[in-house]
């Protein structure tokens, strides 16, 4: 079975090309899988030591894939491309497995590149998948999954671009451009997700209305978008826009709860030297940065007086982009496609969706902020569910 | 220039105590300070940000300083570039970000004169038989001149007659060495090279075989860096060990220093401390405020040098880690803070942005 494969890589999971027979989306082999899988995920306490492996076990229980397939609608008349070849990120452990998890749900088979750094997620995951797999009720998705890892390697990409029938590109605009020129067939689509740029909107009135319990859980929830993974994800803010009245009392009283939400955050010496150093950069460049204020080394805000570079700047282990807007319209003419995630505080947000859908060049996600990272089968402007599966039209 | 590089040039290079040092860097740093900020756009942007007024004297300790990082991301220059003579590019270890160092005249003077001044209190003002323990493609062949090249030709200026102990293979010419040892066996040996390139093609070269160069009175000065013989768990002592079993009686001075403040350098004294001389100074750095720790705490090094006045890297916070060991009372008698260095920062892999392979975000 594994015929003309390339031997330079790991098997994780299979030891070979997986059966390529398309299911329909949400099939019960791929949701009585997934519930498996969530239950083993959880059972197991040791897991808990990774809050990304439990999301993710969240994201596949029983009841979340099945509220998914009921809002997805009609499945009679669609199924799955048939391959789908999935080339995952390095820096965010658990998005190889929500991308398996896309592919499955949209009825493909399965060939994953899972990242090539030493995630323990990744092993942690791998280990459930396989034991899964063992078990005879799982035979119909055991046919269609295989991991595999290798390091750079166009010929392996190659081979499984040669055949697939969908192709997953993580990894931002280097990835996707290096990986495009090797080519897939004709009737073959691709998904990918290029590096993106992610906003806040906080309105200063809702900010100062909060009591300090709220205040506490907003910091908290900002915290879980931006640090929990140095903010190093493309739907991370790193522009943060006020808006409203007060603009600069409810600046005083959030950014000292966010920094009491990041008291716990390991800041490391080298986090401290590059953010520093990032920051610097910028300053000495034409950003239109006017000012910045530190909060020890855990909190860096660089105050801007202009939007028009500001997509360019990329924020790391705590470093902020404010604008003091007054409206939003304000910004809507530097919107443009890279821009990604919307996250909002004391909004409503039909309002943010309707000044997006206005003819915004940008902008696919408008949600609370805290919710920065949920990944789901909406993302990044795609309905992947859709997208990697087919229609057969009737009539 | 408000200070005089040439009264600075003319003390002894280890011959400043602690309370006078301390005024002469308030003074001449705060100088640099308004004079960059006065001619280099780039820092004065940085330093208007973070509101940093230039005017008055501060301490060495409350002068702003710029993270050394910034020279591989922005090209900051304090003279037209007229009157640039060279431009200094290091080659990071990660990646293809170089630093780009901007020189004037005036600015190499005294680079040259300060490390003059350094290595001559170590040898004497006599310029000594050298020993290059490297080879001499590295100065010649063009497609070789590199950072590695250039120290070696900056280095050749303090010994005489000098030989180049490897040949173009990378291997020791024993015999040769020997004959050049024999031919000046009743001087002192001055011998220059790089840490990492002594230890794998002289050293172990020389131990495999048995045989030793055979000086008996030499000096050693080294630079590099320990990040490879780390990797092979060879400490300062076992270098220094094996030195002299296979290249013979020598002393051996390990010194410190970074394309980004060339001349003012770090030498190890006969006690195996790194010593700031009257041209530079270090203050250690807590990675959680930047505040400045005692002696004895483990931290992030900032470097101070009153060399660089034709760009602005007279206080730069490094990406090493180190300690001060103490302040004008080694046992060696050299006045200045003495340091340890404890390598790269730790938490250098970050999660994510260093990927430089491939696939560097997540959507």
């Amino acid at each position: 079975m594994n015929i003309g494969a390339p031997d330079k890589l790991d098997w994780l999971v299979g030891d070979g090309l997986p059966e390529v027979r398309p299911l329909r989306p949400y099939s019960d082999a791929a949701l009585e899988f997934l519930g498996g899988l969530s239950d083993a995920l959880l059972r197991d306490r040791a897991n808990r030591a990774f809050p990304d492996v439990v999301t993710f076990a969240f994201f596949c229980r029983r009841a979340n894939a099945s509220r998914l397939k009921n809002d997805f609608g009609e499945t009679a008349n669609r199924l799955g491309r048939g391959l789908a070849f999935h080339i995952t990120p390095s820096n965010i452990p658990i998005n190889f497995a929500f991308s398996l998890v896309f592919g499955l749900l949209s009825g493909n088979s399965n060939v994953v590149r899972v990242p090539t750094r030493d995630w323990p997620q990744v092993d942690v995951v791998c280990r459930a998948i396989r034991a899964l797999l063992e078990r005879p009720e799982y035979e119909e998705v055991k046919r269609r999954v295989a991991l595999v890892r290798y390091g750079r390697n166009d010929e392996i990409t190659a081979y499984f671009s040669g055949f697939c029938d969908a192709r997953i590109i993580w990894g931002g605009d280097e990835a996707v451009t290096a990986i495009r020129k090797i080519p897939i067939p004709p009737r073959s689509v691709e998904v990918t997700f290029a590096d993106r740029f992610s906003c806040c909107a906080l309105l200063a009135e809702a900010v100062l209305g909060l009591d300090n319990a709220g205040l506490e859980r907003l910091a908290a929830a900002f915290y879980n978008d931006t640090y929990l993974v140095d903010q190093n994800a493309c739907s991370s803010p790193n522009l943060i826009m006020w808006l409203g009245k007060n603009i600069r009392a409810a600046k005083d009283i959030f950014w000292p709860a966010v920094e009491r939400a990041a008291a716990k955050y390991d800041l490391e010496p080298a986090h401290a030297t590059g953010k520093y150093a990032l920051l610097c950069g910028y300053l000495a460049g034409d950003y239109g940065i006017k000012r910045v204020t530190r909060h020890g080394n855990l909190i860096y805000r660089a105050e801007l007086d202009r939007l028009d570079a500001a997509e360019s700047l990329r924020g790391l282990f705590g470093l902020f982009f404010e604008y003091d807007a007054t409206s939003l319209r304000d910004a809507a003419k530097y919107v443009t496609s890279r821009w990604q995630t919307l996250t909002y505080f004391g909004f409503d947000p039909a309002g943010l969706v309707s000044f997006v859908t206005d003819g915004l060049f940008g902008i696919d996600r408008v949600v609370p902020v805290g919710n920065a990272l949920d990944i789901g089968v909406i993302w990044d402007g795609y309905d992947l569910i859709r997208t990697l599966s087919r229609i057969v039209s009737a009539g | 220039m408000a200070y005089s590089f040439d009264e600075i040039a003319k003390l002894d290079p280890y011959g400043t105590g602690r309370g006078e040092k301390a005024e002469l860097y308030a003074r001449v740093l705060s100088e640099l300070t308004s004079s960059h900020y006065a001619r280099c756009a780039g820092y004065r942007k940085i330093l208007d940000a973070f509101g940093c007024d230039p005017r008055p004297t501060r301490s060495a300790e409350a002068q702003f300083m710029l993270p050394v990082g910034v020279f591989k991301t922005n090209e900051l220059s304090s003279v037209p570039g007229s009157e640039i003579l060279k431009t200094m590019t290091s080659s990071g270890t990660s990646g293809q970000a170089v630093s780009k160092i901007f020189l004037d005249r005036e600015n190499v003077r005294a680079q040259t004169r300060a490390l003059a001044s350094i290595i001559s209190s170590f040898i004497g003002n006599k310029r000594l038989p050298l020993i290059m323990l490297d080879t001499a493609l590295v100065s010649t062949d063009r497609s070789m001149f590199s950072a590695r090249g250039a120290g070696i030709v900056g280095f050749s200026t303090f010994g005489r007659d000098v030989f180049f102990a490897l040949d173009e293979n990378m291997r020791p010419d024993v015999d040769a060495a020997r004959a050049f040892v024999e031919k000046h066996r009743s001087e002192r040996i001055l011998l220059f090279g790089y840490t990492y390139m002594i230890w794998r093609h002289v050293v172990r070269e020389l131990a495999e075989t048995g045989r030793s160069l055979g000086i008996r009175d030499g000096v050693l000065f080294h630079i590099g860096g320990w990040k490879k013989l780390k990797d092979e768990a060879v400490d300062r002592g076992a270098f220094n060990g094996a030195v002299r079993e296979t290249i013979g009686d020598v002393r051996v001075h390990n010194y410190y220093g970074m394309a980004e403040q060339l001349g003012s350098v770090f030498v190890e004294c006969e006690h195996g401390n790194m010593h700031c001389s009257v041209y530079s100074d270090v203050i250690i750095r807590r990675h959680r405020d930047f505040s400045a720790a005692p002696s004895g705490e483990r931290g992030i090094v900032e470097l101070l040098s009153l060399l660089p006045t034709s760009y602005p890297g007279h206080v730069l916070l490094t990406e090493d880690e180190g300690e001060i060991l103490g302040e004008d009372d080694c046992p060696c008698g050299r006045l200045g803070k003495y340091f340890r260095l404890h390598g790269r920062v730790r938490g250098a892999e970050v999660r994510g942005c260093s990927d430089t392979y491939e696939y560097r975000r997540a959507g």
